[in-house]
């Protein structure tokens, strides 16, 4: 580009080069920490996870051992090792939690565009969750959930005491409450991304369908839901990051839940990394969570491109 | 272009300016010190060493840590020495001092040891925590120890128990409470206290001798002993008298059911003696404290240290006051009366401290001599941390049920210690 402009025959001024660098140089300092920050780093973590690192960063390249040991834990299900535990948790928490937030989100978002009185009070009700952290969402959570305190003891004082729901203590059951946790909190985020494309569908549209004797229910599922593909996309890649990003909630929830039995990829790796100082492992799960992420974006990213040209 | 090129290096000079300043910043009267000491009595402990070392002249600057924790307090320091930027000295503990010290980023403090006998008065076993290459890395603030009852007096005499002796005696007794229709044994069911139970079960079931083979010599025979396998159905029968919402809390919820009277006896390393004392209770009348049943006389330890880095030259001789006034008699005695631990050296009179810390500081002194003395495998002080949680994680797993069987136990045991090492 620079180039280009330097060698056309009439010299600009130093005015219109400037006006014509400008965007670059503001663009500049953050594009460089892009570039060192994430993708600098990314690169590091794969070099790191084919070495021997331990506490400290080391070097010299020792090919996929680490891999090797992760490949190895994949099909350790008896009894069941960190790793394994980490994947299959990811399986259902990535499922559950994205689908039962996009069939909720829509859901309420629907509810809400029937013109109801008192949208605007309900409106922010079901969207404040998205305002708390992870953390404020986990402790309350595992407050409400925990038998001795929250939700159990409540119903045992008022009389219910057949009541049972222990899932938080439970190994097998503890990663659907954080499922739960993490539906309450984002659903409200996703019924908002509904409701703003609800409100882009033309009415006129709708009438007509009416007129041509469609039920509710078929106008909504032949008309309005393909209408809004687009945000289906949207809120599907907002919520598959959020889910292989989740860490927080696992921790502040269930502590890593009996035995280890909540623990998803980002808490394996901040273990191995951090807390063991097997520093080469932590970053092969790293790579693989990275390309787990990629299988998501890259196909969304492509086709996002492809439209546009 | 030359004007993109101007700007880059105006902003870098701009960028090695501030850190100059930074650098200058860090003054030679200072202590820069990293630590997680953040709760009431901690931080009180604390401002004792920061007056000593006022009154010498030297200035205390905590070096901030995002979030409590030692977790997040290592990492920061892992980036604070990987970016060269040492602080003069930074709480730590076990393995980590010797990795910092293996990977010639720790100071040499032998001419403060010299001077000071540290050589005579500290514990044999920690020098090995705290010496590194013949050299004097850490200052050993305090000895905690895992193997310890904590019982509610109030609920032991309702339900007419006595101290237990051994590993059955405790078994009956807490048959007893559970007749009596109190929590029998009060457990926090994350794995580093599920494991700093174990450590005790172990030492119990197998004796000194075995604890150190398996525990910090991690002798493969001794792991996959017979020995072994019984600690591990010990465990299992533990494992009937927690209630049924144990799983995930915290160690000092766990200790306020022994406070409270909802549970009869915690398991639980000295440092549980600050919540019986921010409680108002009197060891003798309100708690027992006791020796893990069948332990007595062996001492399972874990200590803090405060881990001096290789500072430049003009920051030494804020470094060594540090250390000087850390080993001082009356900051090791006053710092501990009020953590719960017991001074790290041998020589500091019991006067201040309550019947707890007086048998905390004879039962170190006696473990010391007889040779008795190990490092906690679940605490840190038993094997380097990739070793110390695949432990914690199998101990975990059996607590569970995710590992059903003791030879099942052993095995895995064995294989992710192996694959940790």
């Amino acid at each position: 580009m620079t180039l280009a402009t330097t060698s056309a025959p009439p010299r600009p001024g130093l005015r219109e080069k400037l006006q014509d660098a400008l965007p670059k140089i503001v663009l500049a300092p953050s594009f460089a920490a892009i570039l060192v920050f994430v993708y600098g780093f990314i690169l590091w973590t794969i070099y790191l996870s084919f070495t021997n690192s331990k506490t400290f960063p080391n070097y010299e390249l020792t090919g996929g051992l680490a891999y090797q040991r992760l490949w190895n834990w994949t099909f350790e299900s008896d009894p069941p090792s960190s790793w394994y535990y980490s994947i299959t948790n990811m399986a259902i928490f990535g499922v559950l939690y994205v689908g039962i937030c996009l069939v909720l989100g829509l859901f309420i978002a629907i509810l809400l565009d029937q013109r109801i009185r008192g949208e605007g009070l309900l409106r922010p009700i079901y969207l404040y969750p998205m305002a708390l952290s992870f953390i404020v969402t986990g402790v309350a959570w595992k407050w409400f959930l925990d038998p001795g305190l929250g939700l159990e003891a409540t119903l045992h004082n008022l009389g219910w005491t057949s009541f049972h729901f222990d899932w938080i203590k439970n190994k097998d059951r503890v990663i659907y409450t954080v499922v739960i946790a993490g539906v309450w909190q984002a659903s409200g985020f996703v019924m908002a991304m509904f409701l703003a494309g609800l409100r882009g569908v033309d009415g006129e549209m709708l009438k007509a369908a009416q007129i041509d004797g469609a039920s509710t229910f078929q106008v909504y599922w032949r008309i309005v839901i393909p209408i809004l593909r687009p945000v289906f996309l949207s809120a599907f890649i907002v919520l598959a990051h959020m889910a292989i990003k989740s860490y927080d909630l696992v921790v502040a929830l269930t502590s890593g839940g009996p035995g280890g039995s909540a623990w998803l990829p980002s808490n394996f790796m901040y273990e191995y990394t951090f807390k063991r100082n097997q520093m080469a492992i932590g970053s092969a799960s790293a790579v693989i969570m990275l390309m787990t992420i990629s299988a998501i974006i890259v196909p969304y990213l492509y086709s996002e491109l492809r439209e546009k040209k | 272009m030359t004007v993109r090129t101007k700007l880059i290096a105006g902003v870098a000079l701009a960028a090695a300016s501030l850190g100059l300043a930074g650098a200058a910043q860090a003054q030679t009267k200072e202590v820069q010190m990293l630590h997680w000491w953040t709760s009431g009595g901690e931080a009180a402990a604390l401002n004792v060493l920061k007056q000593d070392l006022a009154k010498e002249g030297y200035a205390w600057k905590d070096v901030p840590v995002a979030g409590g924790g030692g977790d997040a307090a290592m990492t920061a320091l892992k980036a604070m020495v990987a970016a060269g930027n040492y602080p003069t000295a930074s709480q730590m503990l076990g393995y980590t001092v010797l990795d910092y010290a293996a990977a010639g980023k720790m100071g040499d403090l032998n001419d403060v040891a010299k001077a000071e006998g540290w050589d005579a008065v500290v514990p044999k076993p920690l020098q090995k925590f705290a010496v590194h290459d013949g050299k004097w890395v850490a200052a050993p603030v305090n000895v905690h120890s895992v193997n310890w009852l904590w019982i509610n007096k109030a609920v032991l005499d309702k339900i007419g128990g006595t101290e237990p002796k051994t590993f059955d005696d405790f078994v009956a007794l807490l048959d007893k409470a559970k007749a009596a229709g109190v929590t029998p044994l009060a457990l926090g069911g994350q794995d580093w206290q599920e494991a700093t139970m174990f450590d005790s079960v172990v030492l119990s079931t197998g004796g000194p001798e075995f604890y150190k083979k398996a525990m910090n010599d991690l002798d493969e025979a001794s792991l996959k002993s017979d020995t072994m396998k019984k600690a591990f159905d010990n465990l299992a029968k533990l494992k009937a008298y927690v209630d049924p919402n144990f799983s995930g809390r915290d160690w000092n919820l766990t200790t306020a059911m022994v406070i409270k009277g909802d549970a009869l006896v915690q398991v639980m390393g000295d440092w549980a003696k600050g919540e019986f004392k921010a409680a108002s209770k009197t060891p003798g009348t309100d708690y027992v404290c006791m020796r893990f049943p069948g332990t007595d006389g062996s001492v399972v330890y874990n200590s803090d240290m405060f881990g001096m880095f290789d500072v430049p030259a003009d920051r030494k001789a804020a470094q060594e006051a540090l250390a000087k006034a850390t080993m001082s008699k009356s900051f090791q005695s006053a710092f501990n009366v009020v953590k719960g631990s017991v001074p790290a050296r041998t020589d500091v009179p019991d006067t201040d401290f309550d019947a707890c810390g007086k048998k905390g500081i004879a039962d170190l002194k006696k473990a010391n001599d007889g040779g008795t003395l190990f490092g906690s495998l679940a605490q840190g002080y038993g094997a380097p941390p990739a070793v110390a949680n695949a432990y914690k994680d199998v101990v975990d797993k059996f607590f569970n049920g995710q590992i059903k069987t003791s030879d099942d136990a052993v095995a895995q045991l064995v294989k992710a210690i192996d694959e940790a090492k």
